[in-house]
């Protein structure tokens, strides 16, 4: 069978941003009548090919060919001229305008006076019935609408150009099962119409469910090109995450597999806690001393969970022990009172507070439990800070200093400095060593196995999923917000078998592996037991 | 040399060198505008300097209500229809209880005044921080709202009332200055201590740089904003007092008219940003002492009241342009390349400062 031409081509592309090469050498290309998605984990560069594809960003080296010609992208409007549409995972259209109006907007009918709304609307009705939207009122307001048809709504604005290339930016990101299933239907419908179909999602069933092709990038560079029969679901993560299936199982735990004493109550215990569109009902616990790891992909539902543990967000279900005392956690505050410190993985958004000093952002959370009236005392607070300073040995050694001309790594210690000055109990760690170097990192990861061993409960998140085997004793494993195992850390556990977890087809085939796993791992436990107690 | 640089980043710096030239100017029209007299009458001393500081007293206050809001990235546009309200109040009171002499009368004014303004304030805070209302709007709202109450007040009538301790406090003085304005700069100090000794600034500058990191950190940002803006009411009716004081008479009209937009200038004049977070009192209180010297100025240069709000407009453009880190930076650089003969060390001293300068800004 002969491939018929590409209609994107991009040819060994390269972005550098300052200090970063975010696309190093990427070939990309689209066919006509295929979906093609874009895999990698954070920073892999998917991002940034797609700015580059939609002229946001301008290409350093290599080049990007339109229907066999090198274009060069100025702008958006260029790359729109030629024939390239977007929808982001936001939807960018205006509540406030009518459905007409978005789909139309900017590309409206003009008469001999101004615009021509009727036939404006009339156009938006063809393009609209084309989606198979033929239902909706172009008069109804946009807001009259639900979030999915909102989302349909943005593709058939991008496709009255007539686009022949389209790209969907994790356009399910926000939808339910059966909205899904409405966008794949009209996503079917414009691939056997002939248009190339850029997607972008990181739910690994919606992946299989719609793609024809994958292409997998890692670190800004193109790992390969895989048609989806010549690719499952295993040797996908393992492509992504970079570790090829032999040493992913070399690298087996060497965490001790012992148990916590389970009759004292757990630091923390939730039963099924959840909060509708990020996370559903889960059961979780930690003991004080233990690391308990959250694996999962991006957007699987381990960054909600946390936030649900640390009362960052509010849950819909479930009940929560602290210590076997029931509580209710509906606020950050709440959770600090109650020994709860959550490190967020958006450093720069909900973590670091930029034009205060480093010292001024590690008493924050002190000075907060205190109240407003109660300064902490100078003596104490440059006491907290020289510990943390020195302890993390944070560069600059300048307390003064606004915490936004720190490096991130830097700015990682200061948050971890001003999370272990409130003394919790339990500490979740999101991400806490996404984009910081080495040095910093193995610092963090040697502070995590520390803080267990003095009798803190800690919850680790990392993409990284070697880290979350070497440091967790247990591991929840979460996939499109469910949480779908729990396995104890084991010579058995490795990231392999994380992934293959994660990699089962449908909910129940991952239980029956995590079942599985599970009852491995318990009998190298009893082992394990066994040795400890002739010991 | 550093000390002078530092000068030049300090933001209300060049208020003060605004209000020196403002003065100098007028000294130039009247080579007796700086001096200060004792009126043989009252035994008092009389002067332009003196009034320009009773005059700068209500702005003073606002302007430092003001700040609070802004430091947390709100805005506060009811201020002036609070000093109307707070004027209107201690009118009408004293005018009820007709005691010209009375101490007491003066305290029962003072305390209506500031409890009404702090209920209305508690409204506006309630609005923004429970509510979720944009500052804008909703001081907007309580513009016209307490405008209203103010007429309600008085009856649509300019109020007049006779109470000597009360008048007193904008035309009395302490050791030569007028008591309104050692009164203001007691509260400003009495409120820079409450900031600055307790974590109140510290939150308040938090939540307005990062108002989700400062709620993940465990920072309760209801109780502060509904705080900032009681604050701001309450130090608004203050100014209402002080202005009208002055003439014992409230003009339901005029009295804070249009001076929400004086404290605004004064506090970004100062140098804190209308984005939020760090905030300057020191520089409040100096923007205000510009707006008023302005305004006296405008007054003694005969400028005629229809070109009043451009010619202010013009001193202002000027100062917050010489304020910007880049407009300066540009200049300094044209300067530098076009007096320097090349030599090699300067031009490249000259051209590095601003450079670093803008990273650390």
């Amino acid at each position: 069978m002969t491939e018929p031409t590409a209609i994107v081509e991009v040819r060994h592309a390269s972005i550098t941003f300052p200090g970063v090469k975010a696309l190093d050498d990427v070939t990309f290309r689209l066919l006509p009548g295929e979906v093609h998605t874009l895999m990698g984990e954070n920073g892999a560069g998917k991002s940034t090919l797609i700015k580059a594809l939609t002229g946001v960003y301008q290409i350093d080296a290599g080049e990007i060919v339109v229907d066999g010609e090198p274009r060069h992208f100025t702008g958006t409007a260029s790359a729109q001229a030629a024939g390239v549409s977007t929808v982001y995972q936001e939807v960018n259209l205006c509540t406030n305008l009518s459905i007409g109006e978005n789909v139309m907007l900017g590309h409206e009918v003009r008469g001999w006076a101004g615009i021509n709304w009727r036939k404006t609307h009339a156009r938006a009705h063809e393009v609209l019935a084309r989606m198979g939207l033929g239902d909706l009122d172009p008069h109804a307001p946009l807001a009259s609408i639900s979030l999915a048809l909102q989302q349909l709504v943005a593709i058939s604005r991008a496709m009255v150009t007539e686009s022949k290339v389209l790209i969907l930016d994790e356009p399910t990101s926000s939808l339910d099962a059966n909205e899904v299933e409405v966008l794949f239907g009209v996503i079917r419908r414009l691939r056997d119409e002939g248009v190339a179909i850029l997607f972008v999602s990181h739910f690994l069933d919606q992946v299989y469910a719609i793609s024809d092709r994958i292409t997998v990038l890692r670190n800004g560079r193109f790992v390969g090109e895989y048609l989806i029969e010549d690719l499952d679901r295993a040797q996908l993560i393992s492509k992504m995450i970079g570790k090829d299936f032999e040493s992913l199982r070399a690298l087996g735990s060497n965490r001790q597999t012992e148990l916590r004493d389970r009759s004292v109550p757990a630091v923390f215990a939730a039963e099924s806690l959840g909060r509708k569109g990020a996370i559903d009902p889960t059961d979780v616990e930690v003991h004080a001393g233990e690391v308990v790891g959250f694996a999962g992909l991006l957007g699987s539902g381990r960054t909600e969970l946390a936030r649900l543990i640390a009362g960052a967000d509010r849950s819909d279900t479930g009940t929560v022990r602290i210590r076997g005392k029931k509580v209710t956690l509906n606020s950050p505050v709440a959770g600090l009172s109650r020994g709860i410190a959550y490190s967020t993985e958006n450093r720069r958004e909900d973590g670091i507070v930029g034009d205060l000093s480093v010292r001024e952002n590690i008493m924050l959370a002190v000075q907060a439990r205190r109240g407003w009236f109660r300064r902490v005392p100078a003596r104490e607070v440059d006491q907290l800070v020289r510990t943390y300073m020195e302890r993390f040995s944070v560069r600059p050694n300048d307390p003064d200093r606004p915490i936004r001309l720190l490096s991130g790594g830097n700015q990682q210690k200061v948050l971890l400095g001003r999370w272990l000055a409130t003394d919790p109990d339990l500490l979740l760690l999101d991400e806490p060593t996404r984009g910081i170097d080495v040095g910093a990192k193995a610092d963090i990861q040697e502070t995590v196995a520390e803080l267990a061993e003095g009798g803190m409960g800690v919850v680790f998140i990392s993409s990284e999923l070697e880290e979350v085997v070497r440091l967790s004793e247990r591991i929840v494993i979460l996939k499109d917000h469910q949480k779908v195992g729990e396995v104890v850390n084991g010579p058995e556990v490795t990231a392999e078998s994380i992934v293959s977890v994660i990699a089962a087809e449908s909910g129940d085939q991952a239980e029956l592996q995590a079942d599985a796993l599970a009852d491995e791992v318990a009998a190298g436990e009893d082992l394990a037991e066994q040795e400890g107690s002739a010991s | 040399m550093s000390r002078v640089k530092t000068a030049l980043h300090t933001p209300w710096f060049w208020a003060i060198v605004g209000i020196a030239l403002l003065l100098l100017i007028n000294t130039i029209k009247n080579p007796a505008y700086l001096a200060i007299s004792v009126n043989p009458t009252t035994g008092m001393l009389t002067g332009n300097v003196l009034d320009i500081l009773r005059v700068s007293a209500p702005i003073i206050m606002i302007a430092l209500g003001m700040t609070f809001v802004i430091a947390t990235e709100g805005i506060d546009l009811s201020v002036g229809s609070m000093m109307a309200v707070g004027g209107a109040v201690a009118m009408e009171t004293l005018s009820a209880l007709n005691a010209p002499t009375s101490v007491g009368a003066m305290f029962a004014a003072i305390g209506l005044a500031l409890l009404l303004a702090i209920a209305l304030g508690a409204v506006n805070g309630i609005l923004v921080a429970v509510v979720g209302l944009q500052p804008f709007i909703s001081t907007l709202i309580m513009m016209l709202a307490a405008r209203g109450i103010a007429r309600v007040i008085t009856d649509g009538q300019n109020t007049n009332a006779t109470n000597e301790p009360f008048r007193q406090l904008a035309n009395g003085q302490i050791l030569g200055l007028p008591t309104s304005f050692v009164f203001a700069i007691a509260i400003v100090v009495l409120i820079a201590v409450l900031m600055r000794r307790t974590a109140l600034g510290l939150m308040i500058e938090s939540i307005g740089i990062n108002p989700r990191a400062s709620r993940l950190a465990g920072i309760r940002p209801r109780p502060i904003l509904i705080g900032v803006y009681v604050l701001s009411a309450a130090l608004a009716a203050v100014g209402g007092l002080f202005s009208v004081s002055e003439v014992m008479t409230v003009s339901v009209s005029g009295t804070g008219n249009l001076m929400e937009l004086d404290a605004i200038l004064a506090v970004v004049i100062g140098g804190t940003s209308l984005a939020g977070g760090k905030f300057s009192i020191v520089g409040s209180t100096v923007g205000a002492l510009l707006i008023a010297t302005l305004n006296k100025t405008v007054l003694f240069l005969g400028i005629p009241a229809a070109a009043t709000p451009a010619f202010k407009a013009l001193v202002i453009i000027a100062l917050v342009l010489l304020q910007s880190e880049r407009v300066r930076s540009f200049a300094f650089r044209r300067t530098t390349s076009a007096d320097t003969p090349s030599g090699p060390a300067t031009p490249a001293a000259g051209e590095s400062t601003p450079v670093t300068k803008e990273v650390v800004a």
